[in-house]
């Protein structure tokens, strides 16, 4: 069916897969990456915790350990370049007793015994400076300036379309459901709409990347483990300066609360293992539990100002799923198929790192691979997107906001009332190549529909946008995708169905 | 950009259009209503039942025939309109930022402000029901734009949680177009709707109402599939055993309505924790001296009537402040609480002197519902009035008329209770 030839087909949208993308993309190179949901970000990369972590976690003898503290300083420029929110608000471990003390004490000299990172262990007053109004008891924390926010899914979608317009093709809506091998060499891939020939195969299928895996005979088995979270209207996003954890158990980092980058307050995640990878369900059960958690750092969280409840899904190879490490490689046989799995936390904070290291492993297996290639850099190469005007970012000089309206009378109309959304805005991105048509990829985008009254008021006013810019009539528009439709059909010819005049009023221009 | 005004009212459904109007009446010359959508009336726009202006007109209007009344009104008056035109802040020198496609970004100096910006729904986050997040779960006033204005049909198989009377109107509206109403669910013991539309739109139309029963679980992908109900003891605590899983495709929630505070609290306005509206004296007033509140935006209101009248004291009192040298002589203040099975009571707080009305009323809901009680004003010493009442409900507010001379002199506390049972 599809005759092209690639250099490289990237499995998987998330943040890895769009992160190796866009590292690729400098190179001369033809490339291709494939996502089976609607938008890029859709599984793991969409909901976790939003943390870019210090690196002080893992032991620098694992990869996730040596990859999170290699990334972390990379994030300033990938923020500068790619135009995504991002703050060095550092983080606290905070500790509630003597013995907690030492335990944070020995986690630092540990820590920088392996790698120069900035670690500080704060005693009661200093902590007190930074959080006013943590729980009385607690006493003492680990203090790392160097770690962050981000918003996950706007990096993820900011990498998917820096790679797109520096020539990597993006395949939305495509399964990849098989990996093509002959004589132990990668051909290609076959998915659910046709095959695409390559001799390098990038596995960053995520909660799948086993069933990839296992195409070429792999044998691993990726389980789900899961996190609940609480998100907090925007009027709490300032009752906290930095990312809190509690003291870490066997599991997890534990609950941690942190405002997040667009300004709302974060609260999660537990964690445990699940059976199904699309078990996203919010349980009553673990929203208690990271209830008491978040209570126990903060006494005074607002009860009533939660604005979302929403699950995300680590995907760790067991043996021990509580504490492995990433699984990244180039295998011997067949040649030309890169593992990039078991990207659990803190895969976010290790992206940036990881895609260097596939680019790494593609270096040496360049020559081996079924049609060899070289990596020559290409002089076109922009790494930098444009930044698009947000209402939101004149908060301090509206003023200044008159110049983007004079341009674009779009501006001017407040579609999301809550976020403060324009006309203009919701356009911008939907005339951008990678966007899809549906609800949730534009909330992910300009946050329209996402904040307190989780698109009450402006769903239908969006939803309109999206079938005049798309030339699709309301009924079409989903919130994620096909089966996902917010209309089930016209109630009556109440007034001419705007939806067919549209289109004609079209033809006639 | 910049320019000058007297009074600016910020949202054009019925509280602004009545303050607006009313402030006119008493004189004001220089008014500017400001309203976000493209058309004026508000919500009721959508509001295409009848049963408004029962109280004000003595007459039953459809809400855009309501709302009509006063947009007509406004035709004939001097009072500048600005549609498609949202007020994104407002600061403590009442200097008012707007944004329109048609103007930009404009800036107001304004001497005197009613604050109308009405309320929003409460959503399925604020309630916390677990489950997956599929297409499907929307609130009652959405569905109800999606029928009425857009001419959408949201879903055939409803269940909708919550009494609201958005949520019981959406019931018998959905049934009209051909939906299969499942029931309402309300997780308290009582409707916390009007009882007339609790037998205009459940009884009339065979829907169901489910007292002391929730929504425990939303299943479903893509699109919502299903969803589990269970019942509550009266602490609220689910009764497991009882629970039961529904087919449909779509939850409309009825669970209560917020007002839309974010521009008063960017100003610095105080605003009570229950009522989640601003704090005012008994001409609405709040605590920045010349700005006002009125309607849904001070306190959700059950009837449009009783915006509309509430309204019109604010659009007076925004016109003593113009006209009157902005300055109020306070000869007695008096803080206004609920007492005894009372959840809130407005206006908060009286500000008393010659020019005061004879009568003030005022508002509150009850806790529980009560029949043959009476409701007591006190200040700290005494009983000054008491009214009966055969029944009260949560759902249904209530408001009291108290003659200013009853007040004694020394007093600085009101106190509202509700006595019920052997007296």
């Amino acid at each position: 069916m599809n005759d092209k030839k690639y250099d490289i087909l990237i499995v998987g949208g998330g943040v890895v897969g769009t992160a190796i993308a866009r590292e690729l993309s400098k190179y001369n190179l033809s490339i291709a990456l494939f996502e089976k949901e609607t938008d890029v970000a859709s599984g793991t990369s969409k909901a976790n915790s939003g943390i870019i972590h210090a690196g002080y976690n893992a032991s620098k003898d694992t990869l996730k350990g040596r990859l999170n503290i290699e990334s972390n300083p990379m994030f300033d420029q990938i923020v500068s370049d790619l135009k995504v929110p991002f703050k060095r608000i550092g983080s606290l471990v905070v500790g509630h007793s003597q013995e907690d003390k030492e335990k944070l004490i020995l986690e630092k000299e540990k820590s920088l015994a392996q790698a120069d990172i900035d670690l500080r262990v704060i005693e009661k007053q200093e902590l007190r400076e930074k959080e006013p109004d943590l729980a009385e008891d607690a006493i003492v924390a680990l203090y790392a300036p160097n770690a962050g926010i981000i918003s996950p899914y706007k990096l993820t979608i900011a990498q998917a379309e820096n790679a797109a317009n520096n020539g990597v093709e993006i395949h939305l809506q495509t399964e990849v459901k098989q990996v093509l091998h002959e004589n132990n060499y990668i051909t290609g891939i076959k998915t659910n709409k046709g095959e695409f020939y390559g001799s390098v195969v990038i596995n960053a299928a995520g909660l799948y990347a086993d069933k990839i895996a296992a195409t070429v005979g792999e044998n691993y088995e990726i389980v789900p483990r899961k996190g609940e979270y609480n998100l907090f209207d925007k009027k709490y996003g300032s009752l906290v300066n930095h990312v809190i954890f509690p003291m870490p158990s066997e599991k997890s980092k534990g609950i941690l609360i942190t405002p997040t980058v667009d300004g709302n307050l974060l609260l999660g995640p537990n964690s445990y293992v699940v059976d199904d990878k699309d078990d996203l369900e919010v349980t009553e059960q673990g929203l208690n539990e990271i209830w008491s958690g978040g209570k126990k750092l903060y006494p005074s969280l607002p009860g009533g100002g939660v604005i979302s409840s929403f699950a995300g899904l680590r995907a760790t190879i067991p043996a021990d799923p509580y504490n492995d490490d990433f699984k990244i490689e180039a295998l011997d046989k067949p040649v030309g198929f890169i593992d990039v799995a078991g990207i659990q936390s803190p895969g976010l904070s290790s992206a940036p790192g990881i895609a260097k290291m596939v680019e790494r492993l593609i270096k040496d297996i360049s020559t081996e691979i079924k049609a060899p290639i070289s990596l020559k850099e290409k002089p076109t190469y922009n790494p930098e997107l444009d930044k698009l005007p947000r209402l939101d970012d004149y908060k301090d000089h509206r003023e200044d906001w008159h110049q983007v309206y004079q341009e674009d009378n779009n501006y001017g109309e407040i579609v999301c009332r809550c976020e403060h959304v324009t006309k203009g805005e919701i356009i911008a991105e939907l005339k951008k190549s990678l966007a899809p048509p549906t609800l949730d990829a534009l909330k992910r985008r300009t946050r329209a529909s996402g904040g307190r009254c989780q698109g009450g008021f402006c769903g239908p006013r969006i939803a309109e946008i999206i079938a005049e810019e798309f030339n699709i009539s309301p009924l079409e528009v989903t919130k994620n995708g096909p089966g996902s439709e917010i209309l089930m059909e016209r109630v009556k010819d109440i007034k001419a169905d705007r939806d067919i005049t549209y289109r004609r009023q079209k033809d006639e221009n | 950009m910049k320019t000058k005004r007297e009074l600016v009212v910020v949202g054009g459904g019925p509280a602004g259009l009545a303050a607006a109007l009313e402030a006119h009446k008493k004189g004001v010359k220089d008014i500017l209503l400001i309203e976000r959508d493209e058309y004026l009336g508000g919500i009721l726009q959508q509001c295409i039942h009848n049963g408004f202006g029962l109280d004000y007109f003595n007459e039953e209007l459809t809400g855009p025939e309501y709302a009509e009344r006063f947009i007509d009104e406004l035709k004939d008056k001097n009072i500048d309109v600005q549609l498609k035109t949202m007020v994104i802040d407002i600061n403590e020198e009442k200097l008012i930022t707007a944004l329109s496609s048609k103007d930009g970004i404009e800036f107001i100096e304004a001497e005197s402000i009613i604050l109308a910006m009405g309320c929003r729904e409460r959503t399925r986050e604020a309630i916390r029901i677990p489950g997956t997040r599929p297409a499907g779960v929307m609130t009652a006033g959405a569905a109800q734009r999606y029928i009425n204005i857009e001419g959408y049909l949201p879903g055939r198989e409803i269940v909708i949680l919550g009494s609201g009377d958005i949520g019981l109107i959406m019931a018998r509206r959905l049934a009209l177009e051909g939906a299969d109403v499942k029931g309402v669910f309300e997780i308290m013991p009582y409707s916390s709707g009007l009882v007339r539309n609790k037998v205009q739109c459940l009884d009339d139309f065979g829907i169901p109402l489910y007292l002391q029963q929730t929504v425990a679980k939303i299943y479903g992908q893509k699109r919502v599939e299903a969803v589990d109900i269970v019942e509550v003891d009266d602490n609220l605590n689910q009764i497991t055993e009882t629970k039961k899983t529904i087919q449909c495709d779509t939850l409309l929630l009825s669970v209560g309505l917020i007002p839309e505070n974010e521009l008063s609290q960017q100003a610095n306005i105080s605003l009570d924790d229950i009522t989640g509206g601003p704090i005012v004296d008994q001409t609405r007033e709040t605590d920045i001296p010349g700005v006002f509140a009125c309607g849904n935006v001070l306190q959700v209101h059950d009837l449009v009537d009783n915006v509309s009248e509430e309204s019109e004291i604010a659009g007076k009192a925004a016109a003593e402040y113009l006209l009157n040298d902005q300055e109020k002589e306070i000869e007695q203040a008096l803080e206004v609480s609920a007492g005894e099975n009372i959840t809130y009571v407005v206006p908060h707080t009286l500000n008393l002197n010659s020019k005061t009305d004879p009568i003030i009323e005022l508002f509150f809901r009850v806790k529980d519902p009560a029949e043959d009680c009476k409701i007591s004003i006190k200040d700290n010493k005494e009983e000054l009035a008491s009214y009966t009442r055969p029944i009260v409900e949560p759902g249904e507010i209530e408001s009291v008329k108290l003659p200013v001379k009853l007040i004694n002199k020394d007093s600085n506390e009101i106190i509202v209770e509700l006595i019920t049972g052997g007296e």
